[in-house]
Protein backbone atom coordinates (compact mmCIF):
# COMPACT_ATOMS: atom_id res chain seq x y z
CA UNK A 1 0.00 0.00 0.00
CA UNK A 2 0.88 3.42 -0.99
CA UNK A 3 -0.05 6.48 1.22
CA UNK A 4 0.56 9.99 -0.68
CA UNK A 5 -0.79 13.67 0.01
CA UNK A 6 -0.51 15.71 -3.12
CA UNK A 7 -0.56 19.51 -3.14
CA UNK A 8 -2.66 20.24 -6.53
CA UNK A 9 -5.73 18.54 -7.32
CA UNK A 10 -4.16 17.58 -10.69
CA UNK A 11 -1.72 15.40 -9.33
CA UNK A 12 -4.61 14.02 -7.31
CA UNK A 13 -6.73 13.19 -10.20
CA UNK A 14 -3.16 11.72 -11.83
CA UNK A 15 -2.17 9.67 -9.62
CA UNK A 16 -5.99 8.12 -8.92
CA UNK A 17 -6.78 7.89 -12.91
CA UNK A 18 -3.25 5.88 -13.62
CA UNK A 19 -3.56 3.62 -10.12
CA UNK A 20 -3.69 0.40 -11.20
CA UNK A 21 -5.27 -1.47 -8.16
CA UNK A 22 -7.70 -0.72 -5.78
CA UNK A 23 -7.58 2.87 -4.63
CA UNK A 24 -8.72 5.62 -2.48
CA UNK A 25 -9.54 9.37 -1.44
CA UNK A 26 -8.91 10.04 2.19
CA UNK A 27 -10.24 12.94 3.78
CA UNK A 28 -11.40 12.62 7.34
CA UNK A 29 -11.06 8.67 7.10
CA UNK A 30 -13.78 8.08 9.67
CA UNK A 31 -15.88 5.62 7.11
CA UNK A 32 -12.84 4.70 4.85
CA UNK A 33 -10.36 3.97 7.88
CA UNK A 34 -13.08 1.84 9.73
CA UNK A 35 -14.03 0.01 6.52
CA UNK A 36 -10.14 -1.00 5.54
CA UNK A 37 -9.29 -1.99 9.02
CA UNK A 38 -12.83 -4.29 8.96
CA UNK A 39 -11.18 -5.68 5.93
CA UNK A 40 -13.77 -5.02 3.69
CA UNK A 41 -11.57 -2.82 1.43
CA UNK A 42 -7.91 -3.12 0.67
CA UNK A 43 -6.60 -0.25 -1.02
CA UNK A 44 -3.31 -0.10 -2.66
CA UNK A 45 -3.32 3.34 -2.90
CA UNK A 46 -4.51 6.11 -0.83
CA UNK A 47 -4.59 9.93 -1.20
CA UNK A 48 -5.29 12.48 1.54
CA UNK A 49 -6.45 15.40 -0.04
CA UNK A 50 -6.39 17.56 2.68
CA UNK A 51 -3.08 19.48 1.36
CA UNK A 52 -4.40 20.05 -1.69
CA UNK A 53 -4.43 23.87 -2.39
CA UNK A 54 -8.00 25.37 -1.87
CA UNK A 55 -10.01 22.54 -0.42
CA UNK A 56 -9.34 23.18 2.72
CA UNK A 57 -11.37 26.25 2.98
CA UNK A 58 -14.96 27.93 2.68
CA UNK A 59 -15.17 30.14 0.50
CA UNK A 60 -18.17 33.31 0.79
CA UNK A 61 -18.85 34.30 -3.18
CA UNK A 62 -20.69 36.48 -4.76
CA UNK A 63 -22.88 33.20 -6.00
CA UNK A 64 -23.16 31.78 -2.33
CA UNK A 65 -20.25 29.80 -0.26
CA UNK A 66 -17.76 27.43 -1.49
CA UNK A 67 -17.08 24.38 0.94
CA UNK A 68 -13.59 22.83 -0.05
CA UNK A 69 -14.15 18.97 0.46
CA UNK A 70 -11.44 18.76 2.75
CA UNK A 71 -12.71 21.23 5.56
CA UNK A 72 -14.22 19.24 8.80
CA UNK A 73 -17.65 19.39 10.04
CA UNK A 74 -16.23 21.01 13.35
CA UNK A 75 -15.52 23.61 11.00
CA UNK A 76 -18.67 23.91 9.22
CA UNK A 77 -19.84 24.89 12.44
CA UNK A 78 -17.90 27.52 13.36
CA UNK A 79 -18.71 29.21 10.51
CA UNK A 80 -21.13 32.09 11.28
CA UNK A 81 -21.95 33.33 8.03
CA UNK A 82 -22.99 29.65 6.73
CA UNK A 83 -24.60 28.89 9.85
CA UNK A 84 -26.80 32.12 9.12
CA UNK A 85 -27.54 31.39 5.52
CA UNK A 86 -27.69 27.44 5.83
CA UNK A 87 -28.79 26.55 9.13
CA UNK A 88 -30.26 22.94 8.24
CA UNK A 89 -26.87 22.21 6.17
CA UNK A 90 -24.89 23.39 9.44
CA UNK A 91 -27.20 21.52 11.83
CA UNK A 92 -26.95 18.37 9.87
CA UNK A 93 -23.30 18.12 9.67
CA UNK A 94 -23.37 18.61 13.36
CA UNK A 95 -24.80 16.12 14.65
CA UNK A 96 -22.60 13.50 12.76
CA UNK A 97 -20.79 11.38 15.49
CA UNK A 98 -18.59 12.71 18.60
CA UNK A 99 -16.36 15.90 18.96
CA UNK A 100 -13.81 13.54 17.59
CA UNK A 101 -15.27 12.28 14.80
CA UNK A 102 -16.97 16.21 14.06
CA UNK A 103 -12.89 17.13 14.06
CA UNK A 104 -11.83 14.55 10.85
CA UNK A 105 -15.71 14.50 9.20
CA UNK A 106 -16.52 16.02 6.00
CA UNK A 107 -19.80 16.50 4.40
CA UNK A 108 -18.14 15.24 0.77
CA UNK A 109 -16.65 12.17 2.37
CA UNK A 110 -20.36 11.82 4.40
CA UNK A 111 -21.56 12.12 0.41
CA UNK A 112 -19.09 9.87 -1.53
CA UNK A 113 -19.76 7.04 1.29
CA UNK A 114 -23.17 6.98 -0.12
CA UNK A 115 -24.80 5.32 2.72
CA UNK A 116 -28.98 6.16 2.77
CA UNK A 117 -28.53 7.46 6.24
CA UNK A 118 -25.94 9.72 5.82
CA UNK A 119 -27.12 13.21 7.73
CA UNK A 120 -25.48 15.76 6.10
CA UNK A 121 -26.93 14.64 2.29
CA UNK A 122 -31.17 15.47 2.73
CA UNK A 123 -30.29 18.71 4.10
CA UNK A 124 -27.91 19.23 1.08
CA UNK A 125 -30.46 17.88 -1.57
CA UNK A 126 -33.24 20.10 -0.02
CA UNK A 127 -30.82 23.06 -0.03
CA UNK A 128 -30.32 22.61 -4.03
CA UNK A 129 -26.51 22.13 -3.14
CA UNK A 130 -23.78 21.28 -5.94
CA UNK A 131 -20.97 19.27 -6.20
CA UNK A 132 -18.19 20.24 -8.27
CA UNK A 133 -15.66 17.62 -9.48
CA UNK A 134 -12.31 17.14 -10.80
CA UNK A 135 -11.35 14.26 -13.49
CA UNK A 136 -9.18 13.41 -16.03
CA UNK A 137 -11.31 15.05 -18.92
CA UNK A 138 -11.61 17.77 -16.64
CA UNK A 139 -13.79 19.74 -14.21
CA UNK A 140 -17.93 19.39 -14.23
CA UNK A 141 -20.97 20.47 -11.47
CA UNK A 142 -23.46 18.20 -11.08
CA UNK A 143 -26.62 18.15 -8.20
CA UNK A 144 -25.14 16.91 -5.03
CA UNK A 145 -28.39 14.21 -5.36
CA UNK A 146 -26.49 12.75 -8.69
CA UNK A 147 -23.53 11.50 -6.64
CA UNK A 148 -24.62 8.54 -4.59
CA UNK A 149 -26.12 5.49 -6.80
CA UNK A 150 -27.33 3.09 -4.23
CA UNK A 151 -25.87 1.99 -1.04
CA UNK A 152 -21.62 2.78 -1.02
CA UNK A 153 -21.91 3.26 -4.60
CA UNK A 154 -21.52 6.51 -6.29
CA UNK A 155 -21.67 7.92 -10.00
CA UNK A 156 -18.17 9.13 -9.56
CA UNK A 157 -15.75 8.00 -12.50
CA UNK A 158 -12.09 6.06 -11.96
CA UNK A 159 -10.10 9.29 -11.48
CA UNK A 160 -12.53 11.14 -9.95
CA UNK A 161 -12.73 13.94 -6.97
CA UNK A 162 -15.09 15.86 -5.54
CA UNK A 163 -13.49 19.32 -4.75
CA UNK A 164 -16.06 21.39 -3.55
CA UNK A 165 -19.53 21.86 -2.69
CA UNK A 166 -21.86 24.91 -3.75
CA UNK A 167 -24.70 26.09 -1.73
CA UNK A 168 -26.38 29.69 -3.54
CA UNK A 169 -27.19 32.80 -2.09
CA UNK A 170 -29.74 33.00 0.22
CA UNK A 171 -32.96 34.72 -1.41
CA UNK A 172 -34.64 36.96 1.15
CA UNK A 173 -37.41 35.00 3.34
CA UNK A 174 -35.60 31.59 3.06
CA UNK A 175 -34.96 29.34 6.30
CA UNK A 176 -33.86 25.35 6.31
CA UNK A 177 -34.32 22.69 9.04
CA UNK A 178 -32.71 19.03 9.23
CA UNK A 179 -33.59 16.40 11.86
CA UNK A 180 -33.19 12.57 12.19
CA UNK A 181 -34.93 9.76 14.41
CA UNK A 182 -32.63 7.75 17.13
CA UNK A 183 -32.93 6.09 19.83
CA UNK A 184 -30.40 7.50 21.61
CA UNK A 185 -29.77 11.05 22.07
CA UNK A 186 -25.99 11.51 20.51
CA UNK A 187 -23.93 8.88 18.05
CA UNK A 188 -26.65 6.59 16.33
CA UNK A 189 -26.90 6.02 12.81
CA UNK A 190 -30.34 8.08 11.46
CA UNK A 191 -33.42 5.58 11.37
CA UNK A 192 -35.26 8.24 9.34
CA UNK A 193 -34.28 11.59 8.89
CA UNK A 194 -35.65 14.77 6.98
CA UNK A 195 -34.18 18.08 5.27
CA UNK A 196 -36.52 20.91 4.40
CA UNK A 197 -35.96 24.19 2.57
CA UNK A 198 -38.33 26.76 2.12
CA UNK A 199 -38.71 30.68 0.25
CA UNK A 200 -41.55 32.76 1.36
CA UNK A 201 -42.86 35.72 -0.22
CA UNK A 202 -43.36 39.08 1.94
CA UNK A 203 -46.82 37.37 2.78
CA UNK A 204 -45.26 34.80 3.85
CA UNK A 205 -46.97 32.39 1.71
CA UNK A 206 -44.06 30.23 0.56
CA UNK A 207 -43.18 29.97 -3.12
CA UNK A 208 -40.54 27.52 -3.36
CA UNK A 209 -39.25 24.25 -1.25
CA UNK A 210 -37.43 21.26 -1.55
CA UNK A 211 -38.40 17.67 0.98
CA UNK A 212 -35.66 15.25 1.04
CA UNK A 213 -35.63 11.87 3.10
CA UNK A 214 -33.22 10.15 4.77
CA UNK A 215 -32.51 6.69 5.45
CA UNK A 216 -36.15 6.06 3.65
CA UNK A 217 -34.74 4.56 0.27
CA UNK A 218 -31.52 3.38 -1.14
CA UNK A 219 -30.55 6.64 -2.43
CA UNK A 220 -31.49 10.13 -0.40
CA UNK A 221 -35.12 11.07 -1.64
CA UNK A 222 -36.00 14.04 -3.10
CA UNK A 223 -39.38 14.10 -2.67
CA UNK A 224 -41.24 16.88 -5.68
CA UNK A 225 -44.99 16.05 -4.49
CA UNK A 226 -43.93 17.02 -0.98
CA UNK A 227 -42.43 20.17 -2.00
CA UNK A 228 -45.61 21.04 -4.65
CA UNK A 229 -47.62 20.66 -1.60
CA UNK A 230 -46.11 23.52 0.20
CA UNK A 231 -46.02 26.05 -2.64
CA UNK A 232 -49.13 28.39 -2.25
CA UNK A 233 -49.29 27.69 1.89
CA UNK A 234 -48.86 29.59 4.76
CA UNK A 235 -48.38 26.23 6.28
CA UNK A 236 -51.12 25.72 8.23
CA UNK A 237 -52.17 22.29 9.94
CA UNK A 238 -53.96 20.76 6.42
CA UNK A 239 -50.91 21.57 4.59
CA UNK A 240 -48.78 20.02 7.67
CA UNK A 241 -51.13 16.78 7.29
CA UNK A 242 -50.90 16.73 4.04
CA UNK A 243 -46.94 16.90 3.98
CA UNK A 244 -47.02 14.06 6.38
CA UNK A 245 -48.99 11.78 4.00
CA UNK A 246 -47.18 12.34 0.93
CA UNK A 247 -43.32 11.90 2.90
CA UNK A 248 -45.00 8.62 4.14
CA UNK A 249 -46.52 7.54 0.93
CA UNK A 250 -42.85 8.47 -1.25
CA UNK A 251 -40.62 6.02 1.26
CA UNK A 252 -39.31 2.85 0.01
CA UNK A 253 -37.70 1.93 3.34
CA UNK A 254 -36.03 -1.52 4.57
CA UNK A 255 -37.14 -3.27 7.55
CA UNK A 256 -34.48 -3.95 9.87
CA UNK A 257 -33.08 -4.02 13.34
CA UNK A 258 -33.50 -0.17 14.12
CA UNK A 259 -36.55 0.40 12.78
CA UNK A 260 -39.53 -1.53 10.76
CA UNK A 261 -41.10 -0.50 7.45
CA UNK A 262 -44.11 0.49 8.93
CA UNK A 263 -42.23 2.74 11.54
CA UNK A 264 -39.98 4.33 9.31
CA UNK A 265 -42.83 5.57 7.28
CA UNK A 266 -44.57 6.92 10.53
CA UNK A 267 -41.82 8.67 11.29
CA UNK A 268 -40.76 10.24 7.53
CA UNK A 269 -44.44 12.23 8.20
CA UNK A 270 -43.90 13.44 11.62
CA UNK A 271 -40.14 14.19 11.25
CA UNK A 272 -41.07 16.35 7.26
CA UNK A 273 -43.63 18.18 9.66
CA UNK A 274 -41.49 19.27 12.39
CA UNK A 275 -38.91 19.89 9.83
CA UNK A 276 -40.82 22.05 7.83
CA UNK A 277 -42.25 24.27 10.68
CA UNK A 278 -38.84 25.08 11.78
CA UNK A 279 -37.85 26.06 8.43
CA UNK A 280 -40.95 27.96 8.16
CA UNK A 281 -39.84 30.07 11.42
CA UNK A 282 -36.61 30.31 10.19
CA UNK A 283 -37.73 32.11 6.90
CA UNK A 284 -39.75 34.87 8.88
CA UNK A 285 -42.82 32.88 8.59
CA UNK A 286 -45.77 32.90 11.46
CA UNK B 1 5.28 -1.88 1.99
CA UNK B 2 7.81 0.90 1.99
CA UNK B 3 7.52 2.79 5.23
CA UNK B 4 6.71 6.54 5.19
CA UNK B 5 8.99 8.54 7.12
CA UNK B 6 7.40 10.95 9.38
CA UNK B 7 8.42 14.12 10.98
CA UNK B 8 5.74 15.84 13.72
CA UNK B 9 5.73 17.24 17.17
CA UNK B 10 4.50 15.47 20.45
CA UNK B 11 3.45 17.29 23.23
CA UNK B 12 5.89 19.73 22.23
CA UNK B 13 8.68 17.60 20.96
CA UNK B 14 10.11 17.06 17.46
CA UNK B 15 9.52 13.42 16.71
CA UNK B 16 10.41 11.56 13.55
CA UNK B 17 9.44 7.96 13.25
CA UNK B 18 9.21 5.37 10.08
CA UNK B 19 5.42 3.64 9.94
CA UNK B 20 3.48 1.95 7.59
CA UNK B 21 1.32 3.76 5.47
CA UNK B 22 -1.81 1.99 6.98
CA UNK B 23 -1.00 1.84 10.91
CA UNK B 24 -2.85 4.13 12.53
CA UNK B 25 -1.58 6.79 15.02
CA UNK B 26 -2.83 4.99 18.09
CA UNK B 27 -0.75 2.21 16.95
CA UNK B 28 2.06 4.56 16.18
CA UNK B 29 1.94 6.42 19.48
CA UNK B 30 1.65 2.91 21.61
CA UNK B 31 3.42 0.57 19.78
CA UNK B 32 6.48 2.67 17.85
CA UNK B 33 7.05 5.58 20.65
CA UNK B 34 6.20 3.94 23.60
CA UNK B 35 3.54 6.41 24.44
CA UNK B 36 0.84 3.97 25.98
CA UNK B 37 -1.88 6.68 27.62
CA UNK B 38 -3.99 6.56 24.69
CA UNK B 39 -5.99 3.60 24.42
CA UNK B 40 -7.65 1.11 22.05
CA UNK B 41 -10.98 0.46 23.28
CA UNK B 42 -13.05 -0.44 19.63
CA UNK B 43 -10.64 0.53 16.72
CA UNK B 44 -13.91 2.29 14.64
CA UNK B 45 -14.02 5.48 16.66
CA UNK B 46 -16.61 4.84 18.86
CA UNK B 47 -15.33 4.73 22.35
CA UNK B 48 -12.71 7.73 22.46
CA UNK B 49 -10.15 6.01 24.71
CA UNK B 50 -7.85 6.64 21.65
CA UNK B 51 -8.52 10.43 22.12
CA UNK B 52 -5.75 13.12 21.00
CA UNK B 53 -5.39 16.58 19.70
CA UNK B 54 -4.42 17.16 16.07
CA UNK B 55 -3.49 20.74 15.41
CA UNK B 56 -6.49 22.11 18.23
CA UNK B 57 -9.15 19.48 17.11
CA UNK B 58 -9.94 16.84 19.88
CA UNK B 59 -9.72 13.26 16.95
CA UNK B 60 -9.78 9.89 17.82
CA UNK B 61 -6.25 8.40 16.82
CA UNK B 62 -7.31 5.19 15.83
CA UNK B 63 -9.15 6.62 13.01
CA UNK B 64 -6.17 8.35 11.92
CA UNK B 65 -2.83 7.39 10.08
CA UNK B 66 0.14 7.69 11.24
CA UNK B 67 1.43 9.24 7.84
CA UNK B 68 -1.37 11.94 8.40
CA UNK B 69 0.62 13.07 11.49
CA UNK B 70 3.38 14.74 8.99
CA UNK B 71 4.22 18.72 10.59
CA UNK B 72 1.34 18.56 13.15
CA UNK B 73 1.08 19.27 16.55
CA UNK B 74 0.34 16.76 18.44
CA UNK B 75 -1.16 16.84 22.22
CA UNK B 76 -1.39 12.97 24.51
CA UNK B 77 -2.03 12.54 27.87
CA UNK B 78 1.65 12.42 28.62
CA UNK B 79 1.87 16.29 27.48
CA UNK B 80 -0.96 16.38 30.56
CA UNK B 81 0.73 16.96 33.70
CA UNK B 82 3.73 19.59 33.78
CA UNK B 83 6.52 16.87 35.49
CA UNK B 84 4.53 16.05 39.33
CA UNK B 85 2.06 19.14 39.01
CA UNK B 86 -1.01 17.63 37.56
CA UNK B 87 -3.52 19.33 35.55
CA UNK B 88 -6.29 20.49 37.14
CA UNK B 89 -8.49 18.22 35.64
CA UNK B 90 -6.08 15.20 36.46
CA UNK B 91 -6.83 16.55 40.29
CA UNK B 92 -10.26 16.86 40.11
CA UNK B 93 -11.18 13.39 38.69
CA UNK B 94 -8.77 12.11 41.40
CA UNK B 95 -10.92 13.75 44.38
CA UNK B 96 -14.18 12.83 42.69
CA UNK B 97 -13.36 9.16 42.43
CA UNK B 98 -14.12 9.81 38.51
CA UNK B 99 -12.48 6.48 37.54
CA UNK B 100 -12.86 2.55 38.43
CA UNK B 101 -10.65 0.67 35.71
CA UNK B 102 -9.14 3.83 34.58
CA UNK B 103 -9.15 3.13 31.18
CA UNK B 104 -11.60 5.17 29.89
CA UNK B 105 -9.65 8.52 32.08
CA UNK B 106 -6.94 9.21 29.01
CA UNK B 107 -9.48 9.90 26.68
CA UNK B 108 -11.82 12.09 29.11
CA UNK B 109 -8.97 13.93 30.06
CA UNK B 110 -8.22 14.78 26.69
CA UNK B 111 -11.46 15.28 25.37
CA UNK B 112 -12.27 17.25 28.74
CA UNK B 113 -9.33 19.60 28.24
CA UNK B 114 -10.23 20.30 24.82
CA UNK B 115 -13.70 20.61 26.18
CA UNK B 116 -12.43 23.46 28.16
CA UNK B 117 -10.33 25.11 25.88
CA UNK B 118 -13.34 26.06 23.80
CA UNK B 119 -15.97 26.86 26.18
CA UNK B 120 -13.98 27.29 29.85
CA UNK B 121 -17.81 27.40 32.20
CA UNK B 122 -19.62 24.62 29.91
CA UNK B 123 -23.08 23.47 31.90
CA UNK B 124 -23.94 20.07 32.86
CA UNK B 125 -25.79 19.49 29.27
CA UNK B 126 -23.08 20.78 27.46
CA UNK B 127 -20.52 18.54 29.01
CA UNK B 128 -22.42 15.66 28.63
CA UNK B 129 -22.70 16.50 24.88
CA UNK B 130 -19.09 17.21 24.79
CA UNK B 131 -18.04 14.24 26.32
CA UNK B 132 -20.60 11.83 24.59
CA UNK B 133 -17.89 10.47 21.98
CA UNK B 134 -16.37 8.86 25.00
CA UNK B 135 -17.58 5.77 26.20
CA UNK B 136 -17.29 4.56 30.16
CA UNK B 137 -18.64 1.08 31.83
CA UNK B 138 -17.44 1.95 34.86
CA UNK B 139 -18.17 5.00 36.41
CA UNK B 140 -21.99 6.08 35.13
CA UNK B 141 -20.50 9.09 34.31
CA UNK B 142 -21.84 11.51 36.97
CA UNK B 143 -18.43 11.75 38.98
CA UNK B 144 -16.66 12.87 35.45
CA UNK B 145 -19.21 15.44 34.86
CA UNK B 146 -18.87 16.71 38.43
CA UNK B 147 -15.06 16.63 38.30
CA UNK B 148 -15.09 18.67 34.61
CA UNK B 149 -17.76 21.06 36.55
CA UNK B 150 -14.73 21.39 39.23
CA UNK B 151 -12.07 21.68 37.31
CA UNK B 152 -13.38 24.30 35.24
CA UNK B 153 -14.34 26.16 38.53
CA UNK B 154 -10.63 25.66 39.64
CA UNK B 155 -9.51 26.81 36.01
CA UNK B 156 -11.42 29.98 35.66
CA UNK B 157 -10.56 31.12 39.18
CA UNK B 158 -6.74 31.02 38.22
C1 LIG C 1 -18.03 6.96 15.61
C2 LIG C 1 -18.65 7.36 14.31
C3 LIG C 1 -19.88 7.99 14.31
C4 LIG C 1 -20.47 8.37 13.10
N1 LIG C 1 -21.69 8.98 13.15
C5 LIG C 1 -22.28 9.36 12.00
C6 LIG C 1 -23.54 10.04 12.03
O1 LIG C 1 -24.10 10.30 13.09
N2 LIG C 1 -24.11 10.39 10.84
C7 LIG C 1 -23.51 10.13 9.64
O2 LIG C 1 -24.07 10.47 8.61
N3 LIG C 1 -22.31 9.49 9.59
C8 LIG C 1 -21.69 9.11 10.73
N4 LIG C 1 -20.48 8.46 10.68
C9 LIG C 1 -19.87 8.16 9.38
C10 LIG C 1 -18.83 9.19 8.90
O3 LIG C 1 -18.26 9.88 9.98
C11 LIG C 1 -19.42 10.20 7.93
O4 LIG C 1 -19.97 9.56 6.82
C12 LIG C 1 -18.38 11.25 7.49
O5 LIG C 1 -19.03 12.39 6.98
C13 LIG C 1 -17.38 10.74 6.47
O6 LIG C 1 -16.50 11.80 6.14
P1 LIG C 1 -14.90 11.59 6.07
O7 LIG C 1 -14.35 12.87 5.60
O8 LIG C 1 -14.41 11.05 7.34
O9 LIG C 1 -14.84 10.49 4.92
P2 LIG C 1 -13.72 9.43 4.49
O10 LIG C 1 -13.76 8.27 5.41
O11 LIG C 1 -12.41 10.12 4.31
O12 LIG C 1 -14.30 9.03 3.10
C14 LIG C 1 -15.57 8.39 2.96
C15 LIG C 1 -15.73 7.84 1.53
O13 LIG C 1 -15.84 8.92 0.60
C16 LIG C 1 -14.75 8.91 -0.32
N5 LIG C 1 -14.33 10.31 -0.47
C17 LIG C 1 -13.94 11.15 0.52
N6 LIG C 1 -13.69 12.38 0.03
C18 LIG C 1 -13.92 12.32 -1.30
C19 LIG C 1 -13.82 13.28 -2.35
N7 LIG C 1 -13.45 14.55 -2.11
N8 LIG C 1 -14.14 12.89 -3.61
C20 LIG C 1 -14.54 11.61 -3.85
N9 LIG C 1 -14.64 10.65 -2.89
C21 LIG C 1 -14.34 11.00 -1.63
C22 LIG C 1 -13.69 8.04 0.32
O14 LIG C 1 -12.85 7.45 -0.61
C23 LIG C 1 -14.53 7.03 1.08
O15 LIG C 1 -14.99 6.04 0.22
C24 LIG C 1 -19.84 8.09 11.88
C25 LIG C 1 -18.58 7.47 11.88
C26 LIG C 1 -17.97 7.12 13.07
C27 LIG C 1 -16.63 6.47 13.06
S1 LIG D 1 -10.21 3.13 20.15
FE1 LIG D 1 -10.46 4.93 19.02
S2 LIG D 1 -12.49 5.44 19.47
FE2 LIG D 1 -12.32 3.54 20.46
S1 LIG E 1 -13.37 3.82 34.58
FE1 LIG E 1 -13.59 1.90 33.65
S2 LIG E 1 -14.30 2.44 31.67
FE2 LIG E 1 -14.31 4.31 32.68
Amino acid sequence: MRYIRPLSIEDAVGELARAVGPAAILAGGSDLLVRMKGGFIEPELIVDIKAINGLSDIQETADGFRIGAAVPCAVLGENKALRKAWPGVVEAAKLIGSKQVQGRCTIVGNLCNASPAADSVPALVAAGAKAVIAGPSGKRTIAVESVPTGPGRTSLAKGEIVEAILLDKRAPNSGDAYQRFIPRTEMDIAVVSAGVNLTLDEHGVIKAARVALGAAAPTVLLVAEAAQVLVGSKLDEATLERLAKVCSGACRPIDDKRGTIEFRRKVAGVLAKRVAATAYERAGGK
Amino acid sequence: MAGVAVSTTINGDHVEYLCQPDETLLEVLRDRLGLTGAKEGCGTGDCGACSVIVDNRLVCSCLVLGAEAEGRQIETIEGMAHGDQLHPLQQKFLEHAALQCGICTPGFLIAAKDLLAKNPSPTEEEIRFGLAGNLCRCTGYDKIVRAVQDAANVMKGA
